[in-house]
């Protein structure tokens, strides 16, 4: 059965396609070190739109009569009060652009323009090398090191100095334990659920949140937060699962990169990257469950513990309530041995 | 694409779901249509596959384990099949997968052709994302923006009764062919053009210069005649079109094919409305087939069905449904206490790890709330959408993991809190997923799914029946006599408020006689002379739920707790 992975990975080769939207212009070159923030490309984003209709304005019977008047053509920029349509004579009638804007199309007598919007700036989501220039599109960013993946994140992205605001990866983060000495750093904990913490991250400024879990009714608040927030595990006060807790610790006070984009559908998770010197192997995206594996479960009551995969139960065995399931045995880190659902378990690769 | 499957004998249903893909094989056994097995594997839609040929390989891997069968001849699927029984003989697709498809609907009348616009869209997987109808008070260009803004894959397009409006029309397809030029060639969304049919060569003539125009009959060829079911055939069509597009490895199926491949809602409410023609005419047929991402519904009534795909379900899904439930009709479903927190937190989770099994009575709890308050939600919705639904429905069919993977007891109990029937119903449950196969495969074979249905494949859980009384909760209002076919006898009383099991078997024929002690209806829409009638037990015997509709939950929590683990008991959950 092929398993969901998580990568928790102390050395790997990782890359990542960055893409603009829509066309735009790449500001990166290839071989270029960048950093998390580095903006490697940016896009003018579509703005809003102005109708102008000449047959109506001029008093024209028929849309051709405009086209006749036009003086412009699809895809000119005009700026504002420069002429679009006039009738001849001695007292022309004059139709002016309203703004700075681009002619998108014309029909039917009509004009539409196109101002223009916000400007889009794609960053390079973690420290490493240019590999690739994709023209007008993107580019692809490489680098070797820790690689440690979310399954949440507020979509946005920065790097900093790697600390902790907690000792064990079941300590919940407060305004209390975000002191200035975390300040621009990427601070990791064990869970947050209330809001002044969200709060204190923003007021320090933080670089960066990286926590086991964080409560259903700050999910909002989070996405609304400017500082990039990375969940491992899910919602509630859920742990950080130990292996990334340890991992993440080997790397405390090293520049690091946290990414927190996230869209389950294209594959992309929120991930925190700390590039090392070493070379490391390409992560394996598809894994089938077996016996030896290092797991994590997903379910309470054991949310976010570890262990490793030592049986697969053939068939299906019922549980309390009816359900029937393929089971898995699972040793956990304190060599306690319980029974779960398959599907309530992910690898740790 | 071959053209019959009547002559066929081993057919093979390949469902992509959000979740997982699934092979389902029916056969010939002695001489009849048999569900032979089915298997399963995660669906490969998204990272790293995208292209859904591994998960139906894995899922046909794993069809052929539990059935013994070879299916496969180095790694290719064995079609048609041999003498020696190996592989199959056709294969039919439906599919669930993949992000809703994003539509806007125009069209003249808010309530009128704009409201039929948005049925057409409900009973598809679409997400609405903009209307723009004749009473809009925006600029044309504020318009143009919105429709830019919504990103459609789809734009349905209706208005005007045949011969009818023309000016209003002309207007929205200008309005359509500005932001069709602004948005790329790749990324332009296709045309359902459902309007007054006078003018589908003009409309159709400018649009497609632009792109992908499907023409449907006119969704409301008279202002007071709506004409949904031709359009959904279009709109099947249509959504078939675009997924190719978005679904790696959709259309490179399509070859070896037996019909053109169906989304699954449109399979389930085909069968859904297959069954309501061989059933009981004076009642109708409610399905309801809940997973992770959606709940569909539909209903049929002789021959004619409503289908409302609503974006509610036990994973991704649930996210929609916290947006729209609040979180304390769900936690008013909850026998136990539990901090509203812990629920919150745990839902929100689920939306995260779709696959997550309850494993604790907590987070079984808490899924079994939230499946009832969804099932009473997605009702709702459907019959305000659909008015004609009918009250009374035999059977009403259930399917979906969330609701089949429980005990009977507990899915009928879900079933029976979430959907609150009148009358008397069998509850069915599809605990194999057959439904939306078998709607497919009727298009072409009608024999079957009738033989499917008639074998074991689907579970008869039981048969309610609701009393409704004004009684006083605990009053006598009924007294039940159940003679069984050997001639034995019992009689039971049924008081107000209470969920009832007659003692009978699966499978075990009686004939229940009801002697009201209140006055009572049964029938709350028929003449109610049903006194006496034949059952025949299901796996849950057969239920009296005289609890009242709608149920009435004490608002006191201890009290209400304990109703609720009453009535749990009473259905044996």
């Amino acid at each position: 059965m092929i398993a969901p992975v998580t990568h928790i990975l102390p050395l790997a080769h990782i890359r990542r396609a960055r893409m603009l939207p829509g066309k735009g212009r790449i500001l990166a070159r290839v071989g270029q070190e960048v950093n998390a923030a580095y903006v490697v490309a940016e896009a003018d984003l579509p703005g809003s739109h102005i109708l102008v209709d000449v047959r109506r304005i001029l008093g024209l019977k028929r849309a051709e009569q405009a086209h006749r008047l036009i003086e412009r053509k699809v895809g000119e920029r005009v700026e504002k009060g420069d002429i679009l349509a006039q009738t001849g004579g001695l007292l022309p009638k004059v139709i002016r652009a309203p703004a700075d804007s681009t002619i998108v199309a014309i029909q039917r007598g009509q004009i539409l323009l196109e101002k223009p919007g916000e400007h889009f700036e794609l960053k390079a989501g973690l420290n490493g090398v240019v590999s690739e220039v994709l023209s007008e599109r993107g580019v692809v960013v490489e680098t070797h090191g820790a690689l440690i993946q979310g399954v949440w994140g507020n979509g946005q992205i920065n790097g900093g100095l790697l600390q902790f605001a907690v000792s064990q990866p079941d300590e919940e983060i407060h305004r209390g334990n975000l002191d200035m000495s975390l300040r621009g750093s990427i601070v990791v904990g064990g869970f947050i659920h209330k809001a002044d913490a969200l709060d204190a991250a923003e007021e320090l400024p933080l670089r960066g949140l990286v926590l086991g879990s964080i409560s259903a009714a700050l999910i909002s608040a989070a996405q609304k937060c400017s500082v990039p927030i990375m969940v491992t595990e899910g919602f509630g006060q859920i742990p950080m699962n130990r292996a990334a807790f340890r991992l993440l610790k080997t790397h405390e006070k090293r520049e690091t990169s946290i990414n927190t984009s996230w869209n389950p559908e294209f594959g992309e998770r929120p991930e925190i990257v700390v590039s090392l010197p070493s070379q490391g192997q390409t992560p394996m995206d598809v894994v089938e469950f077996t016996v030896g594996q290092t797991v994590r479960i997903l379910s309470a009551p054991h949310s976010g513990e570890i262990g490793t995969l030592v049986a697969i139960r053939p068939g299906r065995v019922t549980l309390p309530g009816g359900l029937r399931v393929q089971v898995a045995e699972i040793r956990l880190e304190n060599n306690q041995q319980i029974s779960l659902p398959l599907t309530n378990l992910d690898v740790l690769e | 694409m071959t053209t019959s499957l009547v002559d066929a004998e081993s057919v093979l249903a390949i469902e992509i779901g959000s979740i997982h893909t699934r092979a389902l094989l029916f056969d010939v056994v002695d001489g009849q249509y048999r569900f032979i097995g089915a298997g399963r594997a995660p669906t490969t839609i998204h990272a790293p596959f995208f292209d859904i040929s591994e998960g139906i390989h894995l899922a046909i891997s794993h069809l052929q384990e539990i059935t013994s069968r070879v299916l496969l001849e180095e790694s290719r699927l064995i079609l048609p099949g041999k003498a020696d029984g190996s592989g199959v003989d056709q294969v039919v697709l439906t599919y669930t997968a993949g992000q809703p498809l994003r539509v806007v609907v125009m069209g003249l009348l808010e309530d009128v052709s704009v409201e039929s616009a948005r049925r057409l869209a409900a009973s598809a997987h679409t997400i609405i994302t903009e209307a723009i109808g004749l009473n809009d008070r925006r600029p044309p260009e504020a318009q143009i923006d919105a429709l830019l803004r919504a990103r459609p894959d789809l734009i349905i397009l209706s208005g005007g009764t045949d011969q009818g409006a023309s000016r209003s029309i002309a207007k929205n397809v200008d309005l359509l062919t500005f932001a069709l030029q602004i948005i790329p060639r790749e990324k332009r969304p296709e045309v359902i053009y459902a309007g007054n049919h006078a003018l589908v060569t003009p409309v159709k003539d400018v649009l497609s210069t632009y792109t992908q125009v499907h023409v449907a009959p006119n969704l409301r060829p008279e202002i007071d005649v709506e004409n949904l079911s031709p359009a959904q055939d279009i709109l099947a069509d249509a959504e078939f079109h675009i997924r190719s597009r978005q679904i790696g490895g959709l259309q490179s199926y399509r070859s070896i094919l037996a019909v053109e491949p169906l989304s699954a809602p449109f399979a389930f409410a085909r069968m859904i409305r297959f069954l309501s023609r061989i059933n009981n005419p004076g009642k109708g047929v409610i399905g309801v087939d809940l997973g992770a991402g959606n709940l569909i519904i539909a209903s049929a009534f002789q021959g004619n069905s409503a289908v409302s795909v609503l974006p509610m379900g036990t994973g991704p899904g649930m996210a929609q449904a916290l947006r729209t439930i609040p979180i304390s009709e769900i936690i008013r479903w909850l026998p136990i206490h539990i901090p509203e927190s812990v629920v919150e937190d745990y839902l929100w989770h689920k939306t995260l790890h779709p696959t997550l099994l309850p494993v604790t009575t907590e987070t079984a709890a808490i899924e079994q709330a939230a499946i009832r308050q969804v099932l009473w939600n997605g009702l709702n919705q459907h019959r305000t959408r659909y008015p004609n639904t009918p009250l009374l429905a035999e059977p009403i069919l259930a399917a979906g993991m969330p609701l089949t993977q429980w005990s009977p007891q507990t899915s009928l109990m879900l079933l029976v809190d979430g959907l609150q029937p009148f009358g008397i119903t069998t509850f069915v449950q599809d605990a194999h997923g057959l439904t939306a196969a078998l709607g497919i495969i009727s298009t072409n074979n009608a024999i079957l799914p009738v033989q499917v249905i008639e074998s074991n494949a689907f579970v008869n859980l039981g048969t309610v029946i609701v009393p409704l009384s004004n009684a006083r909760y605990g009053t006598s209002i009924l007294k039940v006599k159940v003679e069984y076919e050997a001639g034995n006898q019992i009689s039971l009383e049924v008081r107000q408020g209470s969920v009832t099991a007659l003692p009978i078997q699966t499978g075990q024929t009686a004939r229940v006689h009801l002697q009201p002690l209140r006055p009572i209806t049964i029938d709350p829409i028929g003449k109610d002379t049903t006194r006496s009638f034949k059952v025949i037990g299901g796996v849950c015997g057969v239920i009296v739920d005289a609890r009242g509709r709608p149920l009435s939950l004490p608002t006191d929590a201890a009290r209400r707790r304990d109703m609720l683990k009453k009535w749990a008991a009473g259905f044996g959950a």
